[in-house]
C-alpha cells in the first residue's frame, strides 16, 4: 500500500480505461488478437494497481466480489458454453451463434465461444486477483 | 453417444463447481453422486467400447489431426471403468472418515478435479492435450496432498511437487520435438507416421525423454524418492486414491505413448527398460521390508508393483501386455484396499505405528479378513486377482526365454509375501502391546460406511480372480489394441468407421 497521491490519482484515472479496454480484447478475440485470457489478465492488474494503491482490505470492501467464488462461476460458465454445441449440435464444444439485426446499430454476432471466453475472462481475472491479494496479505502483516 | 464420452470429463468438473455450495453436507452429496454417476457412466464406455470398438470424439466437431480427439479402446475403457470405481469407493470412505476441519478446505472439490484430470489423461487423443490432463492433476493432487498444513505435510508436498514439475518440462519438452519431428501431436497420426517412416535416431532419443517424464510420475527406479516422502503425510483416504490411481496414470501413459507410437524405437530400449523394472522391484519390496508404519510399508509396495507393469514394457508381447493389464487392475484395487485396511486400523488404534498396533484379528475379525484376502492377492496366491495377473506376465516371460527378470519377479513376490506376514503378525495377530498412554477410542467401531468400500474391492479382487475369463478377454482386447493400434488410428483418422 502507498500513501502516493500521485499514484493514487493515477490508479483512478487508468481503472475505467483498463476495464474498458480488457472486455474490448475479450470481445474481439474470436476473429482479432485477443480472448478471454487476455483481457482476463488485463482486468486483473486493474485489480492488482488497486491493491498496490489502496492495500488489500479496502479493495475488498470498494469491489464486494469473492474472487475465489467468482472463479467457479466463471468455471460452470465454461462448461455451459461446451455443453450448448452438445445439445443444439451434438458436438461439445462446438460454435453455436445466433446473429441478432439491430435497427440502426447493425448484426450482432453472440454465440458460444463468447461465452467460453466470457468464462475464461472470468477465471484468469478472479484467480490472479485471488492470488495478488493473499499475497497482499502477507505483505501486510510482514510491515506490522 | 457423444455425450457419454464428454461425461468422464464434465461429472468431476461439476463436483469442482460445488465449492460454490455453503453447506458442507450438501456438498458432499453432490460429490458422492457425481462420483456414483462417473463410475456408472465409465462402466457403460467399457461395454460400448467392448461390444461396438473403438469410440471417438472429436471436440468441436474439427476433424481428427487438426482437432482435439476423445478416444475410448479397449485400454482406456479398462483404465476409466476401474477409476471410476475406485473414485466411488474413496468417495465413501472420505465422507466416512475424513475430519471435518480437512473438509472445510473444499476437499471434493479438489477430488473432482483430480479425477478429472485422472480421467481427461485416459480418454485423451493428444499428446499435448496429456500434457494439460497431468499438470490438472499435479495441481490438485498438490493441494490435497497439504490440506491441512502440517510440518510433514508440507515437506512432502515440496519434494512431491518440484521432481512432478521436473518430469512435465521433460514431457513438455519430449511433445514440442515430437512435434517437430513429425509434425502432429494427434496420437492416432503420430502412430501412423512412426510407422510409416520409423526415424531410429531421433526416435529413440524422444522414446527416452518420455521414459524419464512418464518414469518419475510412475515413481521408476531411480526417480521414485517423491513417493515415500509425501504419500503418508495427508488423510488416509487421499493416500489411498494417490496410492491407487496417480502411478498407474504414468503408466497408462508410457503404454499409450511408448507402446503405440514408438514401438520400434523402443526395442532399443527394452534391454534397459527391463534392468529398470528388476530394480524397481527389488528397491521397493526390500523398502517396504524395511519399514515400521503401516503406510510407508505400502508406499513402497506401490513401488514395488510398478516393477512388474514396466516388465511388460520390456517384454512387449501381446501376452506380456495383457498380463500387465490384468495387473493393472489387480493392484489398483488391492492397493486401495490396503490403504483403506490401514485407515480403518487407524481409526481403531490412533496409530500407523506396527510396533503400537497388535490384536485387531481379536477386535475386528471381519477387518483381518479382508486385510487377508486383499495381502494375498497383493502377494499372488490362488485363487486371487493377483495371482492370474503374475502367471500371465512370467509366462510370456518364459516363452521369450528372460529368465533372469522371471527369477526376480519370483523372489520379489516372496519378500511381497514376507511383508504382508509381517503387517498381519504385528498388526492383527499379536496381543495389543501395553500403551504408555491410554488407548483415544477404546470402545470405538467401525461403522458400515467405513467397511463398505473395503469389502466391495476385495470381493471385486475375488471376483476377478475366480471368474478370470472375462478379465483376461478385456485385457488380451486391451493389449491388443495397443500393441497394433490399427483400429484406433482408423477410428481417429477416418471418421465413420468407428461408430
Amino acid at each position: 500500500m502507498t500513501r502516493s497521491v500521485f499514484f493514487r490519482f493515477v490508479v483512478r484515472v487508468m481503472l475505467p480505461v483498463l476495464f474498458i479496454f480488457s472486455l474490448m480484447l475479450m470481445l474481439r478475440g474470436h476473429n482479432e488478437a485477443g480472448g478471454g485470457f487476455i483481457g482476463g489478465l488485463v482486468a486483473s492488474s486493474g485489480v492488482i494497481l488497486m491493491t498496490l494503491a489502496y492495500g488489500p482490505d479496502e479493495v475488498r470492501q470498494r469491489l464486494k466480489i469473492d474472487f475465489l467464488r467468482l472463479m467457479f462461476f466463471g468455471l460452470l460458465i465454461v462448461i455451459l458454453a461446451g455443453l450448448v454445441g452438445l445439445i443444439i449440435e451434438g458436438e461439445f464444444l462446438a460454435a453455436e451463434w445466433w446473429k441478432p439485426v439491430l435497427q440502426g446499430i447493425g448484426q450482432l454476432e453472440l454465440g458460444s465461444p463468447l461465452l467460453f471466453d466470457m468464462g475464461v475472462y472470468i477465471i484468469v481475472l478472479s484467480v490472479t486477483s485471488s492470488i495478488v491479494m493473499s499475497m497482499a496479505d502477507e505483505g501486510e502483516r510482514m510491515d506490522d | 453417444m457423444q455425450i457419454l464420452l464428454v461425461l468422464p470429463l464434465i461429472l468431476p468438473l461439476l463436483i469442482g463447481c460445488s465449492a460454490l455450495i455453503r453447506f458442507r453436507n450438501i456438498r458432499q452429496t453432490v460429490a458422492l453422486i457425481c462420483l456414483f454417476l462417473n463410475m456408472l457412466v465409465c462402466l457403460l464406455l467399457l461395454v460400448e467400447t467392448h461390444l461396438y470398438g473403438v469410440q471417438v470424439v472429436q471436440s468441436g466437431g474439427v476433424i481428427a489431426p487438426y482437432g482435439i480427439s476423445l478416444v475410448v479402446d479397449s485400454l482406456t475403457g479398462v483404465m476409466l471403468a476401474i477409476s471410476g470405481i475406485i473414485g466411488f469407493a474413496v468417495g465413501i470412505f472420505s465422507a466416512a472418515t475424513i475430519a471435518a476441519n480437512h473438509q472445510r478446505f473444499a476437499y471434493y472439490p479438489l477430488f473432482g478435479f483430480l479425477m478429472m484430470g485422472i480421467n481427461f489423461a485416459f480418454i485423451t487423443g493428444d499428446l499435448f492435450t496429456l500434457y494439460v490432463a497431468f499438470e490438472v492433476m499435479l495441481m490438485a493432487s498438490f493441494v490435497l496432498l497439504t490440506v491441512g498444513g502440517e510440518r510433514s505435510q508440507i515437506e512432502g508436498g515440496l519434494k512431491y511437487v518440484t521432481l512432478n514439475l521436473i518430469s512435465s518440462t521433460i514431457f513438455l519438452i519430449a511433445a514440442g520435438l515430437t512435434y517437430a519431428v513429425a509434425g502432429t501431436l494427434n496420437m492416432a497420426h503420430l502412430a501412423a507416421i512412426m510407422a510409416e517412416q520409423p526415424s531410429p535416431g531421433i526416435g529413440t532419443v524422444l522414446a527416452a525423454l518420455f521414459l524419464i517424464a512418464f518414469g518419475i510420475k510412475a515413481a521408476m527406479f531411480p526417480l521414485f524418492f517423491w513417493l515415500p516422502a509425501s504419500y503418508h503425510t495427508p488423510p488416509i483416504a487421499v493416500t489411498a486414491l494417490f496410492g491407487g490411481l496417480l502411478t498407474k496414470v504414468g503408466i497408462y501413459s508410457m503404454w499409450r505413448v511408448l507402446v503405440m507410437i514408438f514401438p520400434q524405437e523402443l526395442a532399443y530400449l527394452q534391454p534397459l527398460i527391463l534392468v529398470l523394472a528388476a530394480l524397481t522391484m527389488i528397491i521397493g519390496v526390500l523398502g517396504a521390508v524395511a519399514q515400521t508404519e503401516f503406510r510407508r510399508l505400502l508406499s513402497f509396495h506401490i513401488i514395488s508393483q510398478i516393477g512388474y507393469l514396466l516388465m511388460a514394457i520390456g517384454l512387449l508381447t501381446v501376452d506380456s501386455m495383457t498380463g500387465a493389464v490384468f495387473f493393472m487392475v489387480h493392484v489398483i484395487l488391492a492397493k486401495t484396499a490396503l490403504f483403506f485396511v490401514s485407515g480403518l486400523a487407524y481409526e481403531l488404534e490412533g496409530t500407523y505405528k506396527l510396533k503400537k498396533l497388535g490384536g485387531l484379528s481379536k477386535r475386528a475379525p471381519g477387518l483381518a479378513l479382508l486385510f487377508l484376502f486383499a495381502a494375498f492377492s497383493l502377494a499372488g496366491f490362488p485363487p486371487f486377482s493377483g495371482f492370474w495377473g503374475k502367471l500371465l506376465l512370467i509366462r510370456s516371460g518364459l516363452e521369450i526365454g528372460q529368465y533372469v527378470i522371471v527369477a526376480i519377479a519370483l523372489a520379489v513376490s516372496l519378500l511381497t509375501t514376507y511383508s504382508m506376514l509381517k503387517i498381519w503378525t504385528e498388526v492383527f495377530w499379536k496381543p495389543l502391546p501395553k500403551q504408555d498412554t491410554e488407548l483415544a477410542s477404546p470402545h470405538k467401531r467401525l461403522s458400515p460406511l467405513m467397511l463398505a468400500p473395503v469389502g466391495v474391492l476385495v470381493g471385486l479382487i475375488i471376483a476377478i480372480g475366480v471368474f478370470a475369463e472375462p478379465m483376461y478377454q478385456l485385457s488380451e482386447a486391451a493389449a491388443v489394441g495397443v500393441i497394433s493400434p490399427v483400429s484406433y488410428i482408423e477410428a481417429v483418422l477416418l471418421p465413420g468407421t468407428g461408430e
